[in-house]
């Protein structure tokens, strides 16, 4: 209390300084956000400027920035073989792997959304896959699924199948490691937006008479809009994006059935051509895509709602 | 009405619900617990042939360079990037929570549009740019990156946990005369230290797991991450895959993850809801 009492007399000259300090406000929190400021401006900015510049430069891996070539890569990136595959079949997959998420993600917070010690381990068991990254969740699937050491392996020999053997089986068994390891994720936001719906509403539209259904689908799938549309947004940009579960699971197999548009970026870069410059071209060409479809998802979700 | 949870009636009641839930729960562990069992468990085509033991792992570790200095890199990014992110996120979180400054909100936005652009599309220009600075093949490059890649989730979680602190809480404490980085260090650093937490668990399990990242920067074997290794090592034995060794690295891999995630299911699930309450 001895440094309080302290203050105490020297407030005046206390006050004094705490003026100085809010007109050196702008200065200080310069200061303080000088690390991110370097970091957004020198990792993000920085190459985000210099993919626009590599997209329209001849720009081979080893030899670096050979000129500018404008319109070339963009032209090389459409004509690539499996562009119009890949992008075909990343839209297939992202539209599949949101109804799938969204979907069980709302079946799941409703079957554990009470607080109770068994829910609470349901929870529990439903997250844990999402804490393991997305390489290791490939890594262990690509082995539960093996034909030699799975321990499905035996039934589904005798079925006739394999697990990645046909392009559908393939898709299939990689959206099923995509819920495994998102489900919960996708469980804990909607768990939060159910949250936020008043308890008074549901008990009023009880009182009216109205069944667990038409609870569901009149107050709760209505109120739930604003969580709904966020991870289907979150969801359609992770999906178009995904590239793990098919570089490491399938290796974009059976037949190249299996490419996603990151796959095809990677392989043009770093695998067989080499070449930066189409592959910058097509980062260009998903970015400007990206923003397109979150975009339109935002407004479509906004009209609804109106 | 009785609620009939305690009645015998009541629990066969809710004998289907404890089943299809304890079915659904099953489905999600069974891969886990099955890839730890195997993992130790004889299998034909792998170093652990007859009996139970630790054979895959001994192959783990002879694997190139070594587990241990996977581990070793892993450790290293992991560390780095958590060091940073929290670094910079507690600083960067006090400034847009208590400081007005010319371009606060314009820097803010960009800090928040890195979550907008796709990985491969800063990955190539990042490869161009590290190995012009010096820092082609390099794990500090790699730490360097991912925490770039935290960021927006960091600084919009520091930045509400600061905001979440009254006000009148450094008044006083500049009243009693204390320099602003006082304030943060004595005042504040303890309010916040929940989402410090938070923020250090997620960056942590982001560099821990990364693959596309070092994937992308990473050409020399012996600067590889565990992720990447444990994938190479497929196929590398004449182009015969071994299994037993895939699992035992998937187990070295999940291992640390999993224990956080027990431990600090609480933060965990915080940084989830953050995100889901930002839309």
């Amino acid at each position: 209390m001895v440094t309080n009492l302290a203050a105490q007399a020297e407030r005046p000259a206390a006050t004094g300084r705490r003026f100085r300090l809010r007109r050196g406000g702008a200065v200080l929190g310069w200061l303080y956000a000088t690390p991110t400021a370097v970091f957004v401006a020198l990792l993000f900015a920085l190459p985000l400027l210099l993919v626009f510049k590599m997209s329209a430069s001849r720009w081979p891996l080893l030899a670096g920035d050979k000129g500018l070539n404008f319109p070339d890569n963009y032209v090389k990136a459409v004509q690539n073989r499996f562009f119009v595959d890949s992008v075909t079949f990343t839209l297939k997959y992202t539209i599949l792997a949101t109804i799938l998420l969204i979907g069980l993600g709302l079946g799941l917070a409703l079957l554990v959304q009470e607080s109770s010690r068994w829910r609470n381990l349901l929870r529990a068991s439903f997250l844990i896959p999402s804490a393991l990254g997305l390489a290791s969740a490939s890594l262990l699937f690509y082995v539960l699924y093996s034909p030699l050491a799975g321990p499905a392996a035996p039934l589904m020999q005798r079925l006739g199948l394999s697990f990645l053997g046909t392009p559908n089986m393939a898709l299939g068994s990689t959206l099923f490691l995509i819920v495994w390891r998102y489900a919960g994720f996708y469980m804990v936001l909607m768990l939060v937006g159910l949250q936020g719906i008043p308890a008074a509403v549901y008990e009023a539209a009880r009182i009216d008479g109205a069944s667990q259904w038409q609870l569901f689908r009149r107050v709760t799938l209505p109120l739930l809009r604003p969580t709904l549309a966020l991870s289907t947004v979150l969801c359609v940009t992770g999906s178009l994006l995904a590239f793990e579960q098919f570089y490491i699971l399938t290796k974009g197999g059976p037949d190249n059935s299996t490419i996603s548009v990151v796959q095809l970026i990677y392989t043009v870069a770093f695998q067989g051509q080499n070449d930066l410059g189409v592959a910058a071209a097509l980062s260009v060409i998903g970015l400007l895509a990206l923003i397109v479809i979150n975009v339109a998802q935002l407004r479509a979700f906004r009209s609804e709602g109106s | 009405m009785p609620t009939g949870r305690t009645t015998i009636a009541g629990v066969a009641l809710r004998m289907p619900y404890w089943v299809f839930t304890g079915g659904l729960a099953a489905i999600f562990l069974f891969p886990l617990a099955w890839t730890a069992v195997s993992s130790v468990s004889p299998h034909a085509g792998t170093n652990q042939v007859g009996g139970w033991g630790f054979g895959n792992y001994v192959t783990l570790a002879g694997y190139q360079a070594g587990i241990w200095r996977y581990l070793a890199n892993s450790a290293l990014v992991s560390l780095l990037t958590v060091t940073l992110t929290l670094l910079i996120s507690l600083l960067g979180g006090y400034a847009f929570a208590r400081f007005k400054f010319p371009g606060k909100n314009l820097l803010f936005l960009a800090t928040l549009a890195i979550l907008m652009v796709p990985y491969a599309t800063l990955l190539i220009p990042l490869y161009v740019l590290l190995s012009r600075v010096g820092l082609a093949n390099s794990l500090v490059g790699v730490a360097l990156v991912l925490t770039m890649f935290q960021l927006p989730f960091a600084t919009f979680m520091m930045r509400i946990s600061f905001e979440a602190v009254p006000r009148e809480l450094d008044e006083a404490a500049q009243v009693d005369g204390c320099s602003p980085f006082n304030v943060l260090r004595r005042v504040l650093l303890p309010s916040v230290k929940p989402g410090l937490i938070t923020v250090g668990l997620f960056a942590f399990l982001a560099a821990w797991n990364d693959f596309m990242a070092p994937l992308i920067l990473i050409n020399d074997s012996d600067q590889m991450t565990l992720p990447l290794a444990v994938a190479n090592l497929r196929g590398q034995v004449q182009g015969v895959v071994d299994y037993g060794a895939t699992e035992a690295g998937v187990v070295v891999l999940a291992l640390p993850c999993a224990i956080l995630f027990l431990l600090l299911q609480r933060h965990y699930v915080r940084g989830f809801m953050t995100g889901a309450l930002k839309g």
